[in-house]
């Protein structure tokens, strides 16, 4: 098993004409990802050839799955047009749309958000301004490199894009049920307490990555939800000890604000609640395999 | 993006918010003119980005037009908490004021919605409102899509129990505020204070706002907001150049791939500096995936010019972006640098992971430039540098 996404799911990208989402087809449908078709209203009707697999691209997200029974759409939608690709999504209710899009405006993914929650969220909605998701040996949603790892029991959250990439090298050998990036922006669909209860729920887990950043209390209170709620072991790590305050690092969410969201406070709080959290990504992989006897 | 005062007040002014007449100016003399259109009074009002101006005699009252030159010649130049006055606005001077309260709109990250703040309680520090009389300030979230109606302004006016004859006064103020907030896509506007007058109007004496970068396709009048003479040299060289960069104020250059990486690599350079001399990072700069060659040069030009820098960590993952090309990228940029004349004369430490790392490293090896060592783990890589920075201190 695996947390939101398996080999059974079926594929749609919105905004797979474009360069990168052609790119990105490409490699996902080389990971085995099932890839059912494209969205693109003024391509409707064409398909898009991939080293051989032909892939349909359709006018909207509700006639690709009506023809095609997708249930997961991935989104390189430029940051422009994310809002209405997301509210297309939200308004078919596809069941998981995966948003890649960095540089959204906020008053934008808090309007889709806002939007999904009215709508009863049926979609699951991860990112903005992630990686997507990976179940390796299976399928792949957004850009995560497939030949990092294998499949294995350690489950994966983190904000971040190539630290997901790092723990995943770091921990290779012993693989992973899947890996998810909920992203760096501060308004994001998928938290890491959505990702830490389905990996709790799934029997294919045995281990949990949790990866944080400076920016919001998200950390907090994930650390609350694993005290209460999650019986696995959890390992940490927060990146941002040294980012001064009032500075934007990278991710338009990773800013520390007076003495709100220092990593030194995430830390304190995931210690409090028993989680091992690593000085370093190779100390936290250390941790990691001393917990599992790898 | 935090703008000055004056800048708010003109955007307050364009949505139709309440406000008093203003101008900014950069020189005294320019105080005489100013004070004079406002009828020979004006208020002298210090212009930067940090609270507790008043105290720190950055506001003055002028009687004149002689009196406004003399204070604005006092405040320009003034250091406030490290800022130094550039600007003043001369401002109309207020009608006696009866009352003080606070407003602001803001996203509300842990909700993921936006949020209203209000109090009858304006004038100080509203963090220390929220600490001393959490009861006194009201939060009450705002739906991204619905908004701030004058039917939701009323119920935030209630809720913080605004009095009943400024009540409907303030609602419209509200109501204007929002228009401010979206229009403008911005992440935070505040009035402290917003006044009731003797005479019965409700204006927005001084406010903050922060404007969200992303959302700069869409407004273009956004980049003349911006606060060029104040940004360091090198971010500002750096953001011409559409890098990530963060100046710091260690030894140890950093570039990276992906902002967490970035976040990270600069963390695992402050430790192993514990060891070496108390060496921190000097910067932040993510190159982003796929960074080409050219990328590579221009960040690698921004470290390299950075006085303060003693040693460059360059840490890479490739993911998407296989090493080999980060690999020639870092190669061909030295080469770029050199042939520009630029005296490339600071050690490189460079970590390669990832994919197509085995390639990766055989370029830098065959390369064999003088300056650049390959270290293979993250850990030992960032010891390395520190190592060489604090050598070189």
């Amino acid at each position: 098993m695996a947390i939101f996404l398996t080999k059974d799911s079926k594929v749609i990208v919105q905004g797979m004409t474009g360069a990168t989402g052609m790119k990105h087809t490409k490699l996902m449908l080389g990971d085995g990802t099932n890839i059912v078709g494209g969205v693109n209203p003024r391509k409707a009707g064409t398909s898009v050839d991939f080293d051989g697999t032909e892939v349909p691209v359709f006018g909207s997200v509700k006639e690709a799955m009506e023809k095609t029974g997708a249930n997961v759409s991935v989104l390189f939608v430029p940051p422009a047009f994310s809002k209405a690709a997301v509210v297309e999504a939200i308004d078919a209710e596809i069941p998981l749309a995966v948003v890649i899009t960095e540089g959204i405006a906020v008053h934008d993914s808090a309007a889709f958000w806002a939007y999904a929650n009215e709508k009863g969220n049926k979609t699951r909605i991860i990112g903005p301004n992630c990686p997507g998701l990976i179940t390796p040996g299976q399928s792949n949603a957004g850009i995560i490199p497939g030949d990092i790892t294998k499949p294995g029991r350690i489950g994966l959250v983190s904000k971040s894009g190539t630290l997901t990439y790092q723990m995943m090298y770091e921990l290779r050998d012993i693989g992973f049920s899947s890996a998810v990036g909920i992203g760096g922006d501060p308004v994001i669909g998928t938290t890491h307490i959505d990702a830490l209860a389905a990996f709790e729920a799934d029997p294919e887990t045995d281990l949990i990555v949790m990866i944080g950043e400076i920016g919001g209390d998200a950390e907090e209170r994930a650390a609350d939800f694993i005290k209460a709620n999650v019986t696995k072991p959890v390992v940490g790590y927060v990146a941002g000890f040294t980012a001064p305050e009032g500075k934007t690092m990278g991710h338009a969410g990773a800013i520390v604000s007076g003495s709100s969201g220092t990593a030194q406070a995430k830390k304190e709080a995931l210690e409090a609640a028993g989680v091992k959290v690593g000085k370093t990504p190779t100390e936290t992989a250390k941790l990691a395999r001393e917990i599992l006897g790898a | 993006m935090d703008l000055f005062e004056y800048q708010a007040r003109d955007l307050f002014a364009k949505h139709g918010v309440p406000v008093l007449a203003g101008e900014v100016i950069d020189t005294p003399e320019a105080a005489r003119e100013a004070t004079e259109k406002l009828g020979g009074k004006s208020v002298v009002k210090a212009q930067v980005k940090v609270g507790g101006r008043g105290k720190a005699g950055g506001v003055k009252l002028a009687g004149d037009a002689d009196e406004a030159v003399a204070r604005a010649t006092d405040i320009l130049g003034m250091d406030i908490k490290g800022h130094t006055v550039h600007k003043v606005m001369i401002a109309e001077l207020s009608p006696e004021i009866e009352a003080e309260y606070y407003v602001s709109y803001l996203l509300d990250r842990t909700n993921r919605t936006f949020l209203a703040m209000a109090s009858v309680q304006g004038g100080m520090d509203i963090e220390e409102v929220a600490e001393k009389t959490p009861e006194a300030l009201a939060k009450v979230p705002v739906d991204s899509n619905s908004g701030v109606d004058i039917a939701k302004a009323r119920e935030i006016v209630a809720q913080a129990k605004f009095p009943a004859d400024v009540a409907e006064g303030v609602a419209e103020a509200l109501v204007t505020l929002w228009e401010t907030f979206v229009a403008e896509d911005a992440l935070l506007v505040e009035v402290n204070p917003l006044v009731k007058t003797k005479d019965g109007r409700i204006l927005a004496l001084d406010g903050k706002v922060s404007l969200d970068e992303n959302a700069d396709f869409r407004q273009p009048d956004h980049e003349a907001l911006e606060d060029k003479d104040a940004a360091n040299p090198l971010e500002a060289a750096a953001k011409a150049k559409n890098l990530n960069y963060v100046k710091l104020d260690g030894e140890v250059g950093i570039i990276g791939n992906g902002a967490g990486l970035v976040m990270s690599t600069l963390d695992v350079v402050a430790y192993a500096g514990e060891n070496h001399g108390n060496v921190k990072p000097a910067n932040f700069l993510d190159i982003g995936g796929g960074a080409s060659a050219e990328v590579m040069a221009n960040g690698l030009e921004i470290i390299l010019g950075d006085p303060d820098v003693k040693s460059v960590f360059v840490n890479v993952f490739g993911g998407i972006t296989a090493c080999d090309e980060v690999a020639n990228g870092i190669v061909q940029a030295l080469a770029l640098l050199e042939s520009k004349g630029e005296k490339v004369e600071k050690p490189l430490v460079v970590r390669l992971d990832g994919n197509n790392a085995e390639l990766g490293r055989k370029i830098l090896s065959d390369a064999n430039h003088p300056l650049v060592q390959r270290v293979d783990t993250m850990d030992g890589a960032a010891d390395k540098a520190a190592e060489l920075a604090a050598a070189a201190k």
